[in-house]
């Protein structure tokens, strides 16, 4: 993936976040993921149905990278299931991580594959991946 | 000026974080050196004369500090771990012992953390209450405002002499004057003053001070409480053991060192303190005057070249010390932070511990740029050149 379509991928997807907003239907499940070196600070709201993840909401405060990875996450991981999204966010970890990794399984999630070389913004980008990762766990205890 | 005493400067680095941490200048790199390199021994015991120069170079710059905040005795003068720690000893080792239930502190919305949290939890412990004293419009204490604030209940005001993201000075010797007009204690966190300004905590009539080495040209992980001597005298220690008792037998019979010893129990950061003197004459050789109106400068600088930039919205821009808070035009804050970053200029993006000051301003977090003497018209020159092209920051911020 060249960088200007990476640098298209992240603005449009902080500029036009798909789902950002908070919602009050009681069957979402709420997750509160943030960072404690930083300001990023964002509630994400996951419907789960069965094994299926039918939905994902979000709202809060950060940058640019942690918005944009957040759309990103949500119009990949809708309707797929539990097992195939963490497949999908130990996958980003391992790009973000700078180790080997499925290209082809994180689509425009390739779009952060440069984000290993900056350590400080790392965590940016795997902060909605954590909070997923963390909501889907707690579902399958 | 005095950047040739910096071996950062000599990078090309743009260093606007000086509220969180200062540079530390060669000569007190050095004096730290020699401590661990020529005299290593511990402070206080031993008869030979390697730790009798630790001894005196230890409490030879108790005495600096002495001098620098203008202590009467040498006694109030007490070694910490910075501010953070010096500001838990007095609220949880003198008026954890002293607050009753229903006793009130007045503090602002505008304080660093470490001048909250100690407070919420004697309010947890205790029952006591905290209350804030309003901010006028500017985000500044009035003394009009603290006045309004008092109730017969209020035995405690708390407050920086200068905020960490405001940056205002507050009236530190009328508020003082007024607390002791109502029999209240006055304690000021200095972290963002004692670096910046004389302070003289007899002419300000301070009944505690709490100051870090490190935002003053000084190491980490070494700061100042100050109290008076009757005051300090019913602060309980919090660490007991080594260094600071007389003679122990059982419980009953536990007899306590003096006054300053007393509060510094166990092996103290002695390189720290050497090197907290040294940074106190290094301030002094420069001047304190010298170095507050050289800042007073550089911020009006600043100031005088965000002000035109459309995009920017400066949100402290009357306040009088060294730090400047802004914000770009939807942009958020840590993102012209990286994109600052990029050309090797640091700031800070957040909300800079003082997380209830966002209720009072409005907005969550700001970029932060803080100077101190020795940065200079061309780092503002260079800050402000990036700034000011919108689309170059929304370009190049992620």
């Amino acid at each position: 993936m060249d960088q200007e379509t990476k640098r298209a991928i992240i603005m449009e997807n902080y500029q036009n976040p798909l789902n950002r907003y908070r919602t009050e239907d009681k069957s979402y499940l709420k997750i509160n993921t943030n960072n404690a070196s930083c300001i990023d600070n964002l509630d994400i709201y996951i419907k789960f149905e069965g094994d299926l993840i039918k939905d994902i909401t979000f709202d809060g405060e950060a940058c640019a990278i942690s918005i944009s990875a957040t759309s990103v996450m949500i119009n990949n991981l809708i309707g797929k299931t539990k097992e195939e999204a963490l497949d999908y966010i130990h996958n980003f970890y391992h790009m973000t991580n700078g180790d080997i990794y499925n290209e082809e399984l994180l689509k425009d999630g390739n779009a952060y594959n440069d984000i290993y070389k900056q350590g400080n913004r790392k965590t940016c980008a795997t902060l909605p991946f954590r909070g997923l990762e963390k909501a889907i766990l707690e579902s399958l205890k | 000026m005095n950047r040739e005493d910096f071996p950062l400067l000599k990078e090309d680095i743009i260093y606007f974080d000086n509220s969180a941490t200062s540079l530390k200048p060669t000569s007190v790199i050095e004096k730290m050196n020699d401590y661990y390199n020529n005299y290593p021994a511990n402070a206080h015991r031993g008869d030979y004369d390697l730790s009798f120069k630790v001894n005196q170079e230890y409490e030879g710059a108790r005495e600096l500090v002495k001098e620098f905040i203008n202590a009467e005795y040498l006694e109030e003068v007490v070694f910490t771990s910075g501010t953070t720690e010096s500001l838990n000893m007095i609220v949880n080792g003198f008026f954890g012992n002293l607050l009753e239930a229903g006793d009130e502190v007045l503090i602002t919305t505008s304080e660093h953390a470490s001048n909250v949290l100690p407070w919420f939890h004697l309010v947890n412990k205790l029952g006591i209450k905290v209350n804030y004293i309003p901010l006028d419009d500017n985000y500044y204490v009035t003394l009009d405002n603290v006045k309004k604030a008092l109730t017969p209940k209020t035995k405690v005001i708390s407050l920086a002499g200068i905020t960490n993201v405001i940056g205002d000075k507050r009236p530190i010797k009328e508020i003082s004057k007024l607390a002791h007009d109502n029999n209240i204690f006055m304690v000021v966190d200095g972290a963002q003053m004692v670096p910046h300004i004389k302070v003289d905590v007899q002419d300000l009539d301070l009944d505690f001070l709490a100051f870090s080495g490190h935002k003053m040209c000084g190491p980490t992980g070494v700061g100042v409480l100050y109290g008076k001597k009757e005051l300090l005298e019913h602060l309980e220690p919090i660490n007991l053991g080594g260094g600071m008792n007389e003679s122990f037998d059982n419980p009953d019979e536990v007899y306590l060192k003096p006054l300053p010893t007393r509060l510094e129990a166990g092996t103290q950061n002695i390189a720290g303190v050497i090197g907290l003197g040294e940074a106190i004459k290094y301030l002094n050789k420069i001047g304190m005057d010298k170095i507050g109106e050289q800042e007073h400068q550089l911020r009006k600088y600043l100031i005088d070249r965000l002000l035109p930039i459309k995009h920017i919205d400066i949100i402290n821009f009357e306040s009088d010390s060294g730090i400047v808070a802004f914000n770009v035009n939807k942009v958020f804050s840590q993102d012209v932070a990286y994109y600052l970053n990029k050309y090797n200029i640091c700031v800070r993006a957040g909300n800079h511990c003082a997380k209830i000051l966002k209720s009072s301003v409005g907005v969550n977090s700001t970029v932060r740029v803080s100077l101190y003497f020795y940065n200079t018209y061309e780092e503002i020159d260079n800050l402000v050149e990036l700034l000011s092209d919108y689309n170059r920051i929304v370009k190049e911020m992620i």
